[in-house]
């Protein structure tokens, strides 16, 4: 009996010969997240345990990514604990300031999570890194200082179901818009404590941008990973970027799945999302007249360079319609800086958009784009609950960067193909 | 441990944004952040809730983000334990990690009305409701996860595993 690639990645970061689906392991970690909404408490563990040093100053990625810029005297406390943390730990993987960028955008752009790696992040969305063929998963603060302080956790091995993608994708049809699509046949935990292992012709030839889109989304399914084989994408992806040694892991023939679901993609057109689940999901031309008062084109699902450029191409020689407000968010400095070069912010700003710098802020609700009572916005993110991004009456449609685009300029959800 | 409370209802899927919304993020206090505890599910729970009080959930309560806020802000709120269908993984670890007593069992929430009393007692694996006495088995904890409980949760229990390794 074969192995998945989640179970062989978790294997090898234990010193077990034989692994199965079910079964509670001590895991070594490559590498252990936390932002600044996370990692105080984490902090706070760590030190009550009487946690002097953590573990590796290299293994520990702290990115103040959340309530920055310091949105206020709080968030700036918070902020100021993880960094004296940090300095005083010396943590390698430290960033903040003009240096940081959304932690699942960054870590993988900087190198710093690699193909075979086990990572644990105090953020849901740590799953990203499956994109490369990482075992990735999100934890608690909890969780976080234990990782700082042994340099292990506890997991338990997760069943895998397989994503089998076949078909041609249509005009503007992205891995945003794959994933939208399978979390709405699945459900918000159709996937509860799985791993969602994405293979097929369709994901092999998808790039790495649309890749880590749908990995990121695996958490909106429930699942405990997303992950994909690493190919010859990735490795030219990988080979600029790593300053250490990684693997290639993948599936055996004949392991063993909890379900195997295909997914013919040529019928999919471009998703949307609508309150106030990810699973609400509808395709675009169902989407009848949604009248929107702002337009969010970044994250960690949707703000990479990529994605900058689906959106540049709509929005070129176009402006967003009058009342409606459109946020762009580069997701790391690296993005902001190559979007400056090729031309793509001046079609922003010509397009009346407002340019923010790196945050996890509007996502979430936290600032810089929150929404008021009965307004509505379209976004490139991963959540659209009550309340995600502001107040509780208002309402968040989760589409594609080019859906968003698109929509910013006739002022309600569209597609590209309206314009 | 036996919990005895009365039943606060909520529906399925309810998600971390709900249980403490990220614009409170801003501050890891447990006493400020259980002030707005279950506020987006409902604004008024904390003023009408007492300690002891227990909230019960539908399938995959506190999906979404990994915020250990979240059950921080129960316990804090003094909700002596949470009952649902199902949980959301990352919830199910935290709540674990940092001590508030979870439960899962699949027909208490059809079974009954808000406000009304239940006893749930671990070490049975009972909920039994007062009023009409009806009894509900709860879903076994996991060997391990028991562990946890009894050393006070993970940072105790790392604590106590690594002295023994130590004395080894």
């Amino acid at each position: 009996m074969g192995n998945t690639i989640t179970e062989k990645i978790l294997m090898a970061h234990t010193g077990l010969k034989k692994i199965s689906a079910g079964q509670l392991i001590n895991a070594r970690v490559d590498i252990a997240l936390g932002n600044d909404v996370t990692a105080p408490i984490a902090i706070n563990e760590f030190k009550k345990a009487g946690g002097k040093k953590v573990f590796n100053k290299n293994k520990v990625a702290l990115v103040l990514d959340h309530f920055t810029p310091n949105k206020d005297i709080n968030s700036a406390q918070q902020c100021k604990a993880v960094r004296e943390f940090a300095l005083q730990q010396k943590i390698t993987h430290f960033y903040e300031g003009g240096r940081v960028g959304v932690e699942h955008a960054l870590l993988p752009e900087q190198g710093i999570v690699l193909p075979g790696d086990l990572v644990i992040g105090a953020d849901s969305h740590t799953c990203t890194y499956g994109a490369l063929g990482a075992f990735a998963t999100g934890v608690g603060s909890t969780d976080l200082a234990a990782a700082m302080l042994t340099g292990e956790l506890w997991l338990k091995v997760p069943q895998s179901i397989k994503f089998v993608v076949y078909g041609k994708l249509q005009k503007w049809v992205s891995g945003k818009d794959l994933i939208l699509h399978i979390i709405g046949r699945i459900g918000v935990d159709g996937a509860l404590y799985q791993a969602m292992e994405f293979t097929g012709e369709t994901i092999g030839k998808l790039p790495m941008a649309d890749r880590f889109s749908m990995a990121n989304m695996a958490i909106e399914a429930g699942a405990k990973n997303g992950i994909f084989a690493p190919d010859k994408i990735t490795a030219d992806f990988i080979k600029k970027r790593a300053k250490r040694k990684y693997k290639f892991y993948a599936s055996d023939a004949d392991a063993v799945y909890s379900d195997i679901i295909e997914i013919n993609a040529a019928k999919i057109e471009p998703q949307v999302a609508f309150p106030h689940l990810p699973s609400h999901v509808k395709g675009i031309s169902k989407a009848g007249r949604v009248k929107i008062d702002q337009a969010l084109i970044g994250s960690c699902t949707n703000g990479r360079i990529e994605d900058l450029r689906i959106a540049a191409g709509i929005l070129k020689n176009r402006r967003a319609a009058s009342h409606v407000r459109l946020i762009i968010v580069p997701a790391t400095p690296e993005i902001y800086k190559q979007a400056l070069k090729e031309g793509l912010l001046d079609i922003f700003m010509k397009a009346d958009a407002i340019i923010s710098p790196p945050s996890c802020g509007a996502c979430l609700g936290g600032h810089m784009g929150i929404l008021a009572e009965g307004e509505r916005a379209v976004a490139t993110t991963n959540r659209n609950f009550v309340g995600r991004m502001g107040h509780t009456k208002s309402e968040v449609y989760l589409a594609s960067p080019a859906v968003a685009a698109a929509s910013a300029v006739l002022g309600k959800i569209a597609s590209p193909e309206e314009l | 441990m036996i919990f005895k409370g009365k039943v606060w209802k909520f529906g399925d899927n309810i998600d971390t944004d709900a249980i403490i919304p990220a614009r409170y993020l801003t501050t890891s206090d447990p006493l400020e952040l259980a002030a707005h505890c279950m506020e987006d599910a409902d604004p008024d729970f904390v003023k009408k809730m007492q300690a002891g009080d227990i909230i019960l959930g539908g399938e995959n309560f506190g999906c979404g983000s990994s915020r250990e806020h979240a059950p921080i802000a129960i316990k804090a709120a003094g909700v002596s334990c949470v009952i649902a269908k199902s949980f959301a993984r990352i919830f199910y670890r935290n709540a674990f990690n940092m001590g508030l007593p979870i439960f899962e069992s699949a027909e208490l929430a059809d079974a009954i009305k808000e406000g009304e009393e239940v006893t749930v007692d671990s070490a049975k694996g009972t909920i039994i409701i007062t009023d009409s006495n009806k009894s509900f088995t709860i879903n076994p904890i996991p060997p391990f996860m028991e562990e946890l409980i009894n050393d006070g949760g993970l940072m105790k229990h790392i604590a106590k595993t690594r002295g023994k390794n130590e004395t080894k």
